[in-house]
């Protein structure tokens, strides 16, 4: 493959692909991602493979290992294209006839098609089910769409389009503009508009800076990041050299886990695509902006997600954070100016580009725009990724879309942003999804997963589960989180085997004001807050294992 | 150097650009607790005694004073309600490991901190990290480090390195706020466990 | 683990001081935990004190500095696992192979120890064996699990 150099290129290269390829020819998306793969989808893709190969199909229809679709639950999931039909919960066993009878023969297997447990109700396509009807998707549709491993599959969706728009009509400046005008805000928990902070990196001194995908995804019941960067790993890659030419950045860092060698693979394989088109290294696409990207992987702590730990650990060191009274966008890796965003925001830039800030703004609430990816997890009927405007209510995202909570039992409480988020009670479910106004009853959005919690709950058992979380996976560092945490822990353990003491939780308020106030990083400011939400809304549970 | 005006406790006092708020405290005799910081040393922050407050362009928050920049017309308020809350707190989650620790009890009358506060812990050790950091930075041999991570952090040392470096310095032992015993103690624990590095200590 | 082994995973990197947690990761990840030598000869070969790399190689249970089993169990004690029951199937997986996590029991045969979120809550309560997920287990299918291995 020659190197494209120029916009002129790239746009030829992407009418050759399409133009080899028919759109009429059935496709057969299997999801390869991570939920799915716990189910063995492995074993999927070997049979369709092995099949299509016995009835000699190769000419005649294309296998896709895709990303995740979002619908886990019913995972393993196989959607067949051009027709939609969408089969859940598939077995070995059920592939040689989903090739003869849908594949070649058009006609929809009932029984594997999904049913509505609330309404009896069958739906055979994608579109028609509720979990996915009620969804507004501009980021992981294209899941189902790709081989994460092929580029020319991005391609062909209109892939790499934004960087060339980017690098080649726009200015550096213009970028940056457009970005802060579409006021895109920080999915891996702050909030932080993006723009702002890429314009601190962009301004701060110094000839040498860095762009970073943050894709620890540390939060609990999180796993949206892995989603969108193992199923679509271009479309982060695409956002970042965009990120890195308005700030003026020539090396960028991805952090990853270590401990999902899918996502490292298919991470792997897209840069070295992407080199070789010439979309990352020297001279992209014939613009004379040079950019590289080097892997590293986190070692598994919680505490590494946090900016200045992150960066630490790509240094080499322990992944320990230090104060950020000078930033990271100023000061970050080797002390040079360090822009860190997580990996759904880098895959929101390319979108913006190419439809503009104006279309972006226009969906959403006043002050969170776009869509926003949820992990949907707990006593929840349907867990994984949906995709949703802001503004969406919690409750159509975990009735309509989630399908409510299993076992007939009732809802409780719903968990945003793990061991430093927060609850919301049943009776605020109508609150619509946003950054501030979730914020402000307590319970930050976080990375966006959401902890869905039945009757049977015990919330005091959860606040200790995340404070336990939390006194292995800080750094222990600085006293009023290390040892604040150890005496919550001790009480809320106490409390909730039925021993709690009179005035433990005034006490408990107390450490939590020191702790949010005295603490070194973000994990102690608010390592607190889902003790605190709760107080707020499930005091009684707390009082009542108070002698 | 870029030199600097900044109010503290409602004083003017001049310092220079990259001093911390604790170095210009010092350098006025106005005096703000620490536990972790060292002339010698890099500041660490770990502690949090030296949480003060600032008010910056009107909004005030809680900083910890060895590691904040001084600025322009900063106000920094070394004492206050929240100051005082705050370091009550801390020495009484610090006096759960140490309760002996004369630095602390010190600090615990000033502050009204009650030793008793909280149930007793079993290492007495508070982790501020002078010996670490005298022995990385200062001496540069790297014989005791800290293991671990959150609740369970303890400082170890390094059996090969300590059994030939350690005997012959101790240069960190009347660092520790805690008591002398600390480190000498968790330094022969280490040496007592380790086979080969103790045979190697008998023999010196 | 052969010093061979070491020096190439550290050539890789080009004996460069900052790929330290890199190194240690494969090392790991080759050879299921980080013998005594090895961290040496890395602390030699990288010019990074020991008291750096045993603070890395402590800071989390990614990382053991004792021999593993032949198997590696890890049940999934993340938050949705946890509302959906993992505390019990915890026990009862310590219950059937006599070991708490961090351990591995006599025999060499299993390991224990408790994962972190690993983003398949569709499967929770879940337990994984060396890499493999088993859903919804309940304490009494563990196991059922478990008899698999040798
Ligand atoms: C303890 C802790 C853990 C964090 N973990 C993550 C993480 O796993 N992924 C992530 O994107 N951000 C994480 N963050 C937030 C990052 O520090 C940082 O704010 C974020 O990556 C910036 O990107 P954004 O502005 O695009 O959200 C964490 C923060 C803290 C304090
Ligand atoms: S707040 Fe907690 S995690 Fe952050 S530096 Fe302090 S001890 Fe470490
Ligand atoms: S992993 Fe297959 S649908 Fe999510
Ligand atoms: S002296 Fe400032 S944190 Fe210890």
């Amino acid at each position: 493959m020659p190197r494209i150099d120029s916009a002129a290129e790239l746009e030829e290269l992407r009418k050759g692909i399409l133009s080899k390829r028919d759109p009429n020819k059935p496709y057969i998306a299997i999801c390869a991602g991570m939920g799915c793969h716990g189910l063995s989808n492995d074993r999927i893709i070997t049979a369709f493979e092995e099949e299509v190969k016995k009835q000699d199909l190769k000419k005649k229809v294309d296998i896709r290992a895709t990303g995740c679709h979002g619908f886990c639950e019913k995972g393993p999931i196989v959607v067949i294209y051009p027709e939609q039909i969408c089969y859940v919960e598939v077995m070995p066993g059920d592939v040689p006839e989903i090739v003869s009878q849908t594949v070649l023969g058009k006609k929809v297997i009932d029984r594997l098609i999904y049913t509505d447990p609330n309404t009896g109700e069958k739906a055979a396509h994608q579109s028609e089910i509720p979990f996915y009807k009620n969804q507004m998707q501009h980021l992981i549709n294209n899941n189902t769409k790709i081989d994460p491993k092929s580029i020319d599959d991005y391609l062909a969706i209109g892939g790499y389009s934004a960087l060339s728009k980017a690098l080649l009509e726009m200015s550096p400046e213009q970028v940056l503009e457009e970005i802060k005008k579409s006021n895109l805000r920080g999915r891996g928990g702050g909030g932080f508009p993006a723009g702002k902070k890429w314009e601190t990196a962009r301004n701060a001194p110094g000839e040498e800076k860095y762009v970073i995908v943050n894709s620890h995804e540390g939060e609990l019941g999180a796993f949206m990041d892995r989603a969108i960067f193992m199923g679509n790993p271009h479309s982060v890659l695409e956002g970042l050299i965009i990120g890195a030419y308005a700030i003026g950045s020539h090396q960028g860092f991805i952090y990853t886990r270590h401990d999902t060698p899918q996502l490292k693979n298919n991470i792997d394989i897209a840069l070295a695509k992407a080199e070789e088109y010439g979309l990352l290294g020297e001279n992209i696409l014939g613009s004379g902006f040079n950019f590289n990207v080097e892997v590293h992987f986190d070692i598994g702590i919680f505490v590494s997600g946090e900016s200045s730990a992150l960066m630490k650990s790509i240094e080499g060191k322990n992944p320990e954070p230090r104060a950020k009274y000078i930033r990271t966008s100023v000061r970050g890796i080797w002390e040079k100016p360090s822009n860190l965003n997580n990996v759904e925001t880098w895959a929101n830039v390319p979108l913006i580009i190419n439809k503009g800030s104006e279309w972006y703004a226009s969906i959403g609430t006043e002050r969170s725009k776009g869509t926003k990816l949820i992990s949907l997890s707990g006593n929840i009927v349907n867990t994984g990724v949906a995709e949703v405007p802001f503004g969406t209510t919690i409750r159509e995202i975990i009735y309509d879309i989630g399908g409510g909570i299993p076992n007939g039992k009732k809802l409780k409480a719903v968990h945003f942003g793990g061991p430093m988020g927060g609850s919301i009670p049943e009776s605020y479910l109508d609150t619509p999804l946003d950054f501030d106004e979730l914020a402000e009853l307590g319970a930050p959005i976080g990375a966006g997963s959401m902890l869905v919690l039945d009757e049977d709950t015990n919330m005091v058992d959860v606040i200790r589960f995340f404070l336990d979380f939390l006194s292995n996976e800080s750094c222990g560092k600085c006293v009023p989180c290390r040892e604040g945490i150890r005496q919550m822990l001790k009480i809320v353990t106490n409390i909730s085997e039925g021993n709690g003491r009179e005035g433990d939780i005034q006490l408990l308020e107390e450490i939590s004001e020191v702790a949010a106030a005295a603490s070194l990083c973000a994990l102690g400011k608010t390592a607190s807050d889902p003790l605190l939400s709760t107080l707020r809304y499930f005091r009684d549970e707390y009082e009542a294992n108070i002698k | 150097m870029k030199e600097i005006l900044l109010q503290i406790d409602g004083k003017e006092v001049k310092a220079t650009e990259g001093m911390t708020v604790l170095e210009a405290a010092r350098s006025a005799d106005i005096f703000i607790p620490t536990l972790c910081y060292h002339e010698k040393l890099k500041p660490y922050g770990g502690c949090r005694i030296c949480t003060v407050e600032v008010e910056v362009r009107g909004w005030t928050r809680p900083v910890a004073a060895c590691l904040y920049p001084v600025e322009q017309d900063l106000k920094v308020r070394t004492r206050s309600e929240k100051v005082d809350r705050i370091r009550k707190m801390i020495l009484e989650l610090l006096l759960a490991h140490a309760p002996y620790s004369i630095e602390l009890q010190n600090l615990a009358q000033e502050y009204g901190a009650d030793k008793d506060r909280f149930e007793k812990e079993s290492s007495f050790c508070i982790l501020c990290g002078l010996c670490v950091r005298y022995c990385a930075e200062v001496k540069k041999k790297h014989a005791v480090g800290f293991v671990k991570s959150g609740a369970k952090r303890e400082i170890s040392f390094i059996p090969e390195i300590s059994s030939k470096e350690c005997w012959n310095c101790k240069e960190c032992f009347p660092l520790c706020g805690t008591s002398y015993l600390q480190a000498a103690f968790v330094l022969a624990e280490s040496l007592a466990f380790s086979s080969a590095s103790s045979k190697n200590a008998t023999e010196k | 683990m052969e010093n061979k082994k070491i020096d190439r995973i550290i050539n890789k990197y080009q004996g460069k001081p900052n790929s330290l947690i890199q190194v240690l990761l494969e090392i790991q990840s080759e050879n299921h935990w980080l013998p005594k030598e090895a961290l040496d000869r890395v602390s030699k070969k990288l010019n990074v004190p020991l008291s750096q790399i045993m603070q890395i190689a402590t800071f989390h249970n990614t990382f053991s500095l004792i021999p593993k089993g032949r198997h590696e169990v890890h049940v999934c004690t993340g938050s949705s696992c946890h509302v959906r029951g993992s505390t019990r199937l915890l026990d009862a997986v310590q219950e059937l192979i006599g070991i708490r996590p961090g351990e591995t029991d006599s025999d060499s045969k299993f390991s224990l120890d408790t994962s972190n979120c690993l983003g398949c809550c569709n499967l929770g309560p879940e337990i994984i064996v060396d890499g493999k997920h088993h859903g919804k287990v309940t304490p009494a299918k563990a196991e059922d699990v478990l008899k698999n291995y040798e």
